[in-house]
């Protein structure tokens, strides 16, 4: 009951935001308020890995890009076919449809390529995931570089415009839901035993092969709507976007906002794309900041600005 | 009928052979010790029988199936858990998660209803959190349950590991050193409660223990080891009088 009046009333006000934000505050903030969306998404499903199970992934911009050209090149090739198939719904109502139906597509295709991913580096012990991700992040980028039918270097034009504030926040907060449900449950547990000690954990019946790669894929399934839902607001992809600096700011984010943490790495998003944005005009010396923020918070408050406070959870409540 | 047994057991690492040939066979109940002077190979006997080793040669059986070879959380699926001699808490946890983290096997609620929380999946954590709050109480930790389980202090953890070893549901239950780092009476309050939990929880348990006087105090047959193979096997008495057992911890004449 409770849950019906929560998502209820979230629906009226991100269609009542979306019906008047952008007049409000002009295209140009309204892409920002767009991108800090899309980026909580990524943090907050990059945090599910890297911070709770406490394995390393250095390639979340590899399943982001896998899920932003799966669902753009599906629609951008499909959409006549696809309509033709549900021609008996409003014009408005197929475009709904449409979206969802190229962000499942995404999140399947990213979670796929996490299953390959993960499946052979997250049976060992140690730091193999970062060296694998890191490598299957460039792998996609160049694959990306070289297949024409999705522009390869010159970018992917034309992909159909279907996203906006509504589904970028409606989306961001059910990554937030779900993330926090699972962590706050005995998966959560399971993951977080893993975290802190794997001999105990898989000791205590815990199958932590399993469950490493259970949290992997369900991170990667966000990255892929992150990118689905990227892709089809900006209607336009470039491999650049993809490339390991991305993955290092998503890495910045949950840092900056306290590993672990799911209002961490939901501040660490905005924090970092605002700056991102305020230093433009310096063009590369705006990356100085990310120099001068990481030395600040480690040397003040190592484990991020938030830390492991939690604005929903009771002590012990875990 | 053993309810664990170990047959013709052995487990090298490179030249050296860490357990050789060894038996061992428990009955169900059984408060079996497993004692040696330092380096005797016991924890390789822990680390085989919970599969982090797997042994080169042999056959253990828990419960009638063979587990040699099998992950740790398969053995542990099966019956079995452990404590650790470096005490292995998930530090990041309060005392109670701790207990709950170690049931996550026997939950019944899959994914979709921890993501959605649904009603049998509420009921389902209050039940583990209720049963988890009774295995603190007999050990006395209920009323810390919600503080982090590293701020606890060393005899404290000692006897967590244990009720997170309890909350698995075992059969079979392995102390590596519980009363290590303890004073003598914390080891003797420590040892009636292991026999109070054996007739509980109806367990059989299998100790590693340093001091001789808990040893030999609280356990019904004891097994002695030394360089990877047992040496004398027999009730406490037995055990003090054999003149090799002496040799082994005292050194030969």
């Amino acid at each position: 009951m409770k849950k019906g009046i929560f998502w209820i009333l979230a629906l009226a006000i991100l269609a009542l935001l979306q019906s008047g934000l952008q007049g409000y505050i002009g295209a140009y903030y309204y892409q920002i308020v767009i991108f800090v969306g899309i980026n909580i998404i990524l943090a907050v499903s990059l945090n599910l890995i890297n911070g709770t199970t406490g394995q390393f992934s250095i390639g979340h911009a590899g399943f982001y890009a896998v899920g932003a050209y799966t669902s753009a090149s599906l629609l951008y090739y499909g959409e006549p076919t696809f309509r033709g198939w549900i021609s008996f719904l409003p014009h408005s109502a197929q475009d709904v449809v449409l979206l969802l139906f190229g962000l499942l597509a995404a999140a399947l295709a990213a979670g796929f390529a996490g299953l390959l991913v993960g499946i052979p580096s997250l049976r060992l012990r140690g730091d193999y995931l970062a060296i694998v991700t890191l490598g299957f992040g460039e792998i996609i980028r160049v694959l990306i570089l070289n297949i024409n039918a999705v522009g390869a270097a010159r970018g992917f034009l034309g992909i159909p415009e279907f996203s906006n504030f509504f589904w970028v926040y409606l989306f961001a907060l059910i990554t937030v839901v779900v993330v926090h449900n699972l962590v706050n449950s005995s998966y959560g547990r399971a993951f977080i035993s893993i975290r802190d000690d794997e001999i105990a954990a898989e000791a205590m019946g815990i199958d932590t092969t399993r469950f490493k790669v259970m949290s992997f894929v369900i991170s990667s399934m966000f990255a892929g709507i992150a990118g689905g839902l990227f892709a089809h607001f900006t209607a336009f992809l470039s491999p650049n976007t993809f490339q390991f600096t991305t993955s290092f700011y998503l890495i910045i984010m949950i840092v900056v906002g306290g590993m672990g943490s799911i209002e961490g790495a939901i501040l660490g998003a905005i924090l970092i794309t605002v700056i991102l944005e305020a230093f433009r005009e310096f063009g590369a010396f705006r990356f100085v900041n990310f120099a001068v923020l990481l030395v600040l918070v480690m040397l003040f408050r190592p484990q991020g600005i938030v830390g492991s406070w939690s604005l929903f959870r009771k002590a012990g409540a875990r | 009928m053993s309810i664990l047994s170990i047959r013709q057991c052995t487990k090298r690492f490179g030249g050296l052979v860490a357990v050789k040939d060894l038996n061992m066979a428990l009955n169900p109940g059984d408060l079996y010790g497993l004692i040696g002077p330092n380096g005797a190979g016991k924890t390789t006997v822990f680390n085989l029988i919970t599969g982090v080793y797997t042994p080169d040669e042999g056959a253990i059986e828990l419960d009638g199936r063979a587990i040699q070879g099998r992950k740790p959380s398969t053995i542990a699926k099966q019956g079995m858990s452990r404590t650790f001699q470096n005490i292995r808490l998930f530090k990041s946890m309060t005392v109670l998660e701790n207990v709950l983290a170690s049931s996550h096997m026997h939950r019944k609620q899959g994914m979709f209803d921890a993501i959605v929380r649904t009603r049998p999946l509420k009921n389902e954590e209050a039940e583990i959190r209720t049963a988890g709050m009774e295995l603190l109480k007999i050990f006395g930790l209920d009323k810390r349950a919600h503080e982090l389980a590293s701020n606890l202090p060393y005899g404290s953890q000692r006897r967590l590991e244990i009720v997170r070893a309890l909350a698995t549901k075992p059969k079979v239950l392995l102390l590596d050193e519980p009363a290590a780092g303890m004073n003598p009476q914390e080891a003797i309050d420590l040892m009636h409660l292991i026999q109070f939990c054996r007739d509980k929880f109806h367990l059989t348990i299998l100790l590693v223990e340093h001091n001789m006087k808990v040893v030999m105090g609280v356990c019904e047959k004891i097994q002695v080891i030394d360089y990877g193979e047992t040496i004398a096997l027999g009730s406490p008495k037995e055990i003090r009088d054999d003149p090799r057992v002496i040799e082994a911890y005292l050194g030969g004449a």
